[in-house]
């Protein structure tokens, strides 16, 4: 019985994937300032939200909504960073940790004023509805685009940090912050860009997450716990060890709750635990 | 706490003023008798507020004077409370020995953990931290046979304090005892912030990384304060599982977690009275405006954290602290 | 322990290596600090001397060598383990605790060399023995009219002595000044080389230090470190008439009794 088995690792990594569009950009943006921020998915959810707006209310196509649920979360992002973060570079871990909490309260309670508690309902296009059999497995159309889009800003990601300027200098402010100064990086500049991309790139993740996991305002904290647990696991700053991470827990999440799911997300808990306590720096950290 | 206003004639008599009551504190704790005469029929929340306070004063003393960031505390809180509930639904509903198991049965799970604790800071401790009170909060979950799971544990029943006083439903005997083991807990922080183990752990808040270059065995001592924070909010835990006669899930929730610190900051970290007097208004707060919009609760507490960590850094007692030396004049 | 023995060197390393990855920071050092002597450890910025410090403290871990202190092996020993046994430093940037007093910070060394530190049952006025030796080396330094103020209210200058005073209450019998002087204007830095020439000759002492005029009037021997190795040591004439080091070191800068 191979099939359920190849059925659960594509389910699973299709989670994953959708995991890692979510969680990438809290990687290098932590790997660049050490900057615990427990909003990211308040910014995911936002993006979220913009397309059930636009899908919804003024009845736009769902591809078209995307690339507002991208822009809607990095403007947000970068409005936020301008005030409220840049004072909090140099502060302590638990300044960060307590802004960000309150910021992602404030952002779940006003998804509930505007939007009610109720799980959000989404029609998907056709062309991404039903699914097709191969040798008795079943794919989701959804879930095959969901990785072909993963895969592609994958790609993009990659060659940008490689072959571009910008991306240099982020490699650099990640690898040393104190030595990009030096090198007269404008590593503040770098990173309120890079900032804006990765919430951006949160926002889409959150657009796309709606179909497989639902939307409700609790969104914001559910999802920042496996955010969290692929950016330290893969390790701060690397977005191959993001990559890899999040098809791991996606895997396994979609794995556990398949056969054992008596067990719940402990499964997820301990092995991220034990993998800490093997790793503290992440399977890719450096640190 | 800074001196800089009192003459002092040796490092004897400041250390003696260091850790003498003040006038403000004992009118703090006279203050606490209150409810019994003003609001008598808020003693149910009083006796809820005063071991949400403990809880907040056992995060205190790992937060406020060691530095640990913590994310999963309530995974002692729960432990407590499971511990005292379950042995009351198998036969045992004596109170102060079920105190001391949910206080011992945290610690040991507290010391086990402490080892992984002392080794991380930064994200991995957070996510650490994290990570053991969601696996505890799945656990309890999962262990539907034992804990009743997300239905909660029922048929927990406590039998009177020393076979005389009986928990009533107004809530007079709860409170009274709550506030004891308080108050006690209190006396214990206190005794620790003013002993050299706590001018240590001081110093490790202050700069973990010299500590070790003046002989301080960081590690050890971290250990220690987790093992004592985690007995106390086991404390903590068995007191809510004993007053209220269940335990929810709810009691090893990243909520709990979350929600103590933010009252412990609220009202000041490393000073002992913060967590108190934050988990006071907190929890007023709570029950006061529950009733009117219950959903937006987290808008204003979200926005409150934001303006703490912007603008009052030290809490509302950081805060009222800086008011009265600015209004004493500059020393 | 019994009465020290002479002839055994307070602190000595041998063929010491360390590298990251491929930038080598240690080599092959091997040096000696006999009892009660002032040496100074001099080299260009680079050279490899706070990491020396760090290998010796064990701050860092040497890839190969053994470092011994007063003829104990030491090399695996955690940086507190070694301040117990007598292994003591100070650290180049004010690495202080801002918000505790002087007095505290000094008695906290106190009590953690007395072994009072992981005590929480009693106060802390029952220790006041502890903080009345901790006040008279804050008097030893001067320091005694700002005792009871928080560090970070401290002058740099006596953050600088507060430095030297925390190193002093572990009881060193080997201290390792890391820059003692460091940022602190030239007319005062005299006067604190002067406070640490009056130590214990008790105490072995290896400073590092920029200024050319304190090493020479200080030292007993000056060891010149380059890219992470000893390129020589001697006293003071030696090492003053060395072309090497007038190439390496005192030619570059022009410090020297400049």
């Amino acid at each position: 019985m191979i099939g359920p088995v190849i059925g659960v690792l594509f389910d699973g990594f299709a989670y994953g994937m959708l995991l890692f569009l979510l969680s990438v950009g809290l990687s290098v943006t932590l790997g660049m300032m050490n900057f615990v921020n427990l909003a990211h998915c308040a910014f995911a959810m936002l993006g979220a939200y913009v397309t059930v707006f636009l899908m919804n209310d003024l009845k736009w196509p769902f591809l078209a909504t995307l690339p507002f649920a991208f822009l809607a979360a990095a403007f947000v992002s970068v409005l936020l960073e301008r005030t409220l973060y840049r004072r909090l570079y140099r502060a302590s871990d638990l300044d960060q940790v307590l802004l960000t909490i309150g910021l992602a309260f404030v952002s779940v309670a006003v998804a509930a004023y505007i939007f009610g508690t109720v799980l959000q309902p989404v029609q998907m296009p056709p062309y991404l509805r039903g699914s097709f059999n191969v040798m008795g497995v079943n794919f989701a159309v959804y879930r095959l685009f969901l990785v072909a889009v993963a895969l592609a800003i994958t790609l993009i990601l990659v060659l940008t940090l490689e072959y571009t300027r910008f991306g240099a200098q982020v490699r650099a402010a990640v690898d040393n912050q104190r030595m990009a100064r030096g090198l007269g990086i404008n590593v503040d500049g770098a990173f309120a860009v890079t900032f804006a991309l990765g919430s951006g790139l949160a926002g889409l993740g959150g657009a796309l997450a709606i179909e497989i996991v639902g939307l409700d305002p609790s969104f914001a904290f559910i999802y920042l716990v496996y955010v969290l647990i692929v950016v330290s696991v893969g390790g701060l700053g690397s977005i191959g060890g993001s990559f890899l991470a999040a098809s791991l827990i996606g895997i396994s999440d979609v794995a556990g709750k398949y056969y054992v799911p008596e067990l719940g997300a402990f499964l997820i808990y301990l092995v991220m635990i034990l993998l800490l306590m093997w790793r503290p720096a992440g399977l890719f950290g450096r640190r | 706490m800074s001196l800089t206003t009192d003459p002092v004639s040796g490092p004897y008599q400041y250390l003696k003023a260091q850790s003498r009551w003040r006038v403000l504190e004992v009118a703090f704790w006279l203050c606490t008798l209150l409810p019994y005469f003003l609001f008598p029929n808020y003693l149910v929340l009083a006796s809820q507020i005063a071991i949400t306070a403990l809880f907040a004063l056992s995060l205190d003393l790992i937060l406020g004077y060691a530095g640990i960031v913590s994310l999963g505390h309530a995974a002692f809180f729960g432990l407590g409370a499971y511990a005292a509930g379950i042995l009351s639904k198998h036969g045992w509903g004596e109170p102060i020995t079920g105190l001391i198991v949910g206080g011992v049965i945290a610690a040991l799970v507290g010391y086990a953990s402490s080892f992984i604790i002392s080794r991380f800071r930064h994200l991995t401790l957070i996510m650490i931290t994290l990570g053991l009170g969601l696996l505890l909060h799945e656990a309890a979950n999962s262990a539907h046979f034992l804990t009743g799971g997300a239905d909660g544990l029922q048929g927990v029943k406590i039998w009177k304090i020393f076979g005389l006083y009986g928990f009533d439903l107004w809530g007079y005997t709860a409170y009274t005892y709550s506030l004891i083991v308080l108050f006690l807990g209190f006396l214990l922080a206190r005794r620790i912030t003013n002993s050299p183990f706590g001018l240590a752990l001081r110093g490790i808040r202050e700069n973990a990384v010299r500590m070790p270059a003046i002989g301080a065995p960081s590690h050890a001592h971290i250990r220690k304060i987790y093992t004592i924070s985690a007995a106390m909010a086991g404390v903590a835990g068995a007191l809510l599982a004993q007053t209220t006669e269940t335990v929810a899930l709810e009691v090893l929730s990243f909520q709990r977690s979350a929600d103590t610190l933010v009252m412990l900051v609220l009202g000041g970290a490393g000073m002992l009275y913060g967590g108190i007097v934050g988990s006071a208004i907190f929890m007023i707060a709570r029950d006061q405006f529950s009733g009117i919009n219950p959903q937006y609760w987290y808008f204003w507490i979200g926005l409150l954290l934001i303006v703490v960590v912007m603008v009052l850094p030290n809490g509302v007692l950081g805060g009222l602290k800086k008011l009265f030396t600015t209004w004493r004049g500059p020393s | 322990m019994s009465a020290p023995d002479k002839t055994i060197p307070a602190l000595s390393t041998q063929s010491v290596d360390k590298s990251f990855g491929s930038l080598v920071v240690a080599k092959g050092i091997s040096l000696t600090l006999p009892q009660g002597e002032r040496y100074a450890l001099i080299g260009p910025n680079g050279a490899g001397k706070t990491t020396l410090i760090n290998l010796m403290t064990g701050m860092l871990n040497p890839d190969n060598g053994r470092i011994f202190l007063g003829g104990d092996d030491i090399t695996t020993l955690k940086p507190d383990a070694r301040v117990k046994r007598g292994l003591v430093r100070t650290f180049q940037i004010n690495t202080l605790f801002p918000h505790l007093t002087a007095l505290e910070s000094v008695t906290l060394a106190i009590c953690e060399r007395r072994g009072d530190a992981g005590v929480w049952w009693k106060g802390l006025p029952s220790y006041h023995r502890d903080a009345e030796e901790a006040y008279g080396i804050l008097s030893s330094l001067k320091l005694s009219p700002v005792a009871y103020k928080p560090t970070h209210e401290l002058a740099y200058g006596q953050q600088r002595l507060l430095e030297i005073a925390l190193a002093l209450a572990t009881k060193p019998k080997v201290l390792l000044l890391d820059e003692p002087a460091a940022g602190v204007p030239h007319e005062e830095s005299s006067e604190l080389f002067s406070v640490i020439a009056e130590l214990s000759k008790d105490i072995a002492i290896l400073f590092i230090e920029h200024d050319m005029n304190v090493v020479f009037r200080f030292a007993s021997r000056i060891i010149v470190m380059v890219g992470g190795a000893i390129l020589v040591d001697g006293t003071p004439d030696e090492i003053a008439a060395d072309p090497r080091v007038r190439e390496v070191y005192l030619g570059k800068g022009h410090r020297a009794h400049g």
